[in-house]
């Protein structure tokens, strides 16, 4: 295909890429290191007969209006805000740890700073979650295929749920049934003999929840790609195991597992990527109170009475950074078939 | 079919199927409790009491002489105009998958028929937009769209959705034209087409199998998506996942929980439906980028 060619079928799409993903990248990074002007304040000296004279601080309105419009981006204040107390907390950290000798003091007091609870939530949920999720989805599919044939349509079709269904709402069922009035819940209260039992007082309990709630939302995805690969198991493979007496046990752990390797690691960084995102049952859950990923960081950021888009910018272009670094062995895989196709 | 010797023994077979029947309750149970429970009122639906009475509508029963009452969707749909949003979801669903696959297949075309370097990099900057999570470009749209005049309303809403959706749909179509043999357009070049009238000709015939599985796919993202819509259309135009979120921080108050319940169910159900028609398709798509990575 010639370039003008190419150009031509690529521009609508290319245009709406770059126009609606890639310039908003460009302006996260900028508003990220400008912050907005501070209202010009001035001092007027008021005096009433018989009171006495106060002083009383206001916005000189016209002021702050002719600073904005002079530099409409803010004030340049190059890597501030990464390093303030609502993000990385340089200073606080020293603090921090200079004053702590032990690392269990130091991380104990790292998590009263909310931008290193909100990491610490995203990075357990990331990394707790996806290993589940695959060993959950191996099972499954391992079981679903040695049912009888009508039966499995039927399975595929309810497993798919979990994972179609809009994550706020399948967050939501979940929540309304682990509430201590839902079934589950109430179940629970039962089960641990304490009335006054809840899983939204604990911030354990929330972590737990949210994090099962991640298992079944995505076991389907892995299910799925799991239950397509056993239907490319080599008969004879299985038959040569079985001749030389390999158990069943032997006989998934050396030849179905490793025919299902190349799946398991594209599940593995595609859910190392979503879980990163974790996001919408932080929301459903309420569960602000007890866990932050840093996609709620960002969302309360813009959410609030005041829009602090700048805050907001800042933990964005942090979470690109940390996508960046999980999709880094795609990157590299992609660029080593490119090589290896050419 | 199986030989004797790859037949389970019992206690396995047991095990497995067992183990089937958990994972069937855990993926069905809630959607089925919650449906089931969307027809009752709110001491029915949380039975603090009693659970059976969330089976039996007990309280239900008691209030409006029978165990399934309508009052939560007339709530959600009527008093609080829930139509609306689904209107609006509907609107933006159509817009996004329309205009994300006709953009969609032009440039995964090309992508796929050309044989330069460029290509690949395209590929990778797709892949790697991809991967970003749309909260954090929301952060870079409000300023601009504040300063056009263009926030609150669905069109914005709706091209920016198709641009995020724009990495998928490219991969997807890419991988996808791949498959079609070149030949087919070459042969049509021959005869004296130019690029354009080889694809109308040849190739749109042809690509609608991947073309579809690539639709429900951009229309699962338009349909659930829930950050963009939350952020960046005003109130009277939300779409129904961010209607729903709102609706629980006033209905919470009012004590209004069944009409947050009715108003999720009515969402699920066209997401039923759809898995229900569409299964080998979703499946195929999942399974795509999978097999041949």
């Amino acid at each position: 295909m010639r370039h003008k060619t190419f150009l031509w079928f690529f521009l609508p799409t290319g245009l709406a890429m770059l126009l609606f993903i890639a310039m908003p990248i460009v302006s996260v990074v900028t508003q990220s290191i400008f912050a907005p002007h501070p209202a010009v304040l001035i001092e007027v000296e008021s005096c009433t007969p018989l009171v006495g004279c106060t002083t009383e601080t206001t916005v000189d309105q016209e002021a702050t209006a002719t600073l904005r419009a002079e530099s409409p981006m803010g004030r340049f204040v190059g890597l501030g805000i990464y390093f303030d107390r609502g993000h990385l907390a340089i200073q606080e950290v020293g603090q921090i740890w200079a004053t702590n000798d032990t690392w269990d003091g130091f991380f104990s007091e790292l998590g009263n700073l909310p931008f290193y609870r909100a990491m610490a939530f995203t990075l357990s949920f990331t990394f707790i979650v996806t290993p589940l999720t695959i060993l959950l989805g191996l099972v499954i599919a391992l079981a679903v295929n040695s049912l009888h044939r009508h039966l499995k349509g039927l399975m595929i079709f309810f497993s798919l749920l979990p994972m179609i269904v809009t994550p706020l709402i399948g967050s939501l069922i979940l929540f309304w049934m682990i509430d201590s009035r839902g079934v589950i819940g109430n179940a629970l209260v039962n089960l641990a003999g304490d009335p006054d039992f809840s899983l939204k007082a604990s911030t354990g309990l929330m972590w737990v929840a949210l994090m099962v709630y991640g298992i079944w939302s995505s076991a389907p995805f892995a299910f799925v790609v799991f239950y397509a690969g056993l239907q490319t198991l080599p008969k004879d493979q299985i038959e040569a195991a079985q001749i030389d007496g390999a158990t069943r046990w032997q006989q998934v752990k050396f030849v179905v597992v490793p025919h299902l390797m190349p799946l398991v690691t594209f599940v593995a960084l595609i859910q190392l990527m979503d879980n990163f995102k974790v996001f919408e049952p932080i929301i459903g859950f309420s569960a602000g109170a007890h866990a932050q990923s840093l996609s709620t960081f960002i969302f309360n950021d813009m959410n609030g009475e005041t829009r602090q888009l700048s805050s907001a910018a800042a933990t964005s272009v942090i979470t690109i950074i940390g996508i960046a670094i999980l999709l880094s062995p795609v990157l590299v895989r992609t660029w080593r078939d490119f090589k290896g196709a050419r | 079919m199986a030989s004797r010797a790859q037949r389970m023994p019992t206690s396995l077979r047991i095990a497995s199927s067992l183990f089937v029947l958990l994972w069937f309750i855990l993926a069905a149970f809630p959607f089925l409790w919650t449906v089931w429970g969307s027809f009752k009122v709110e001491l029915d639906f949380f039975s603090i009491a009693d659970w059976t009475n969330a089976l039996t509508g007990a309280r239900t029963e008691a209030v409006y002489g029978s165990p399934f009452t309508t009052t939560g969707y007339e709530g959600a749909w009527i008093q609080e105009e829930f139509w609306r949003n689904v209107l609006n979801t509907g609107i933006v669903c159509f817009f996004v998958v329309t205009i994300s696959l006709t953009i969609g297949t032009l440039g995964g075309y090309a992508l796929s028929r050309s044989t330069y370097n460029y290509t690949f990099w395209l590929l990778i900057t797709a892949l790697i937009f991809r991967a970003m999570p749309p909260i954090t470009l929301v952060s870079g749209y409000l300023l601009p769209f504040f300063e056009w005049n263009i926030w609150g309303i669905l069109p914005t809403t709706i091209i920016v959705l198709v641009a995020i959706n724009q990495p998928f749909t490219l991969w997807m179509l890419h991988s996808f034209f791949k498959n079609i043999p070149s030949e087919l357009d070459e042969s049509a070049k021959v005869d004296g087409c130019n690029q354009f009238q080889a694809f109308r000709r040849v190739i749109i015939p042809v690509m609608w199998p991947g073309v579809i599985t690539t639709g429900l796919f951009s229309f699962l993202l338009a349909y659930n998506d829930f950050a963009v819509g939350a952020m960046l259309l005003s109130e009277s135009n939300r779409t129904m996942v961010p209607a729903i979120a709102a609706f629980l921080g006033t209905t919470q108050t009012e004590g209004n929980v069944m009409f947050a319940v009715a108003a999720v169910v009515s969402a699920t159900v066209p997401l039923f439906i759809l898995v229900m028609f569409f299964q080998r398709q979703i499946v195929g798509g999942l399974t795509a980028g999978a097999v041949k990575g």
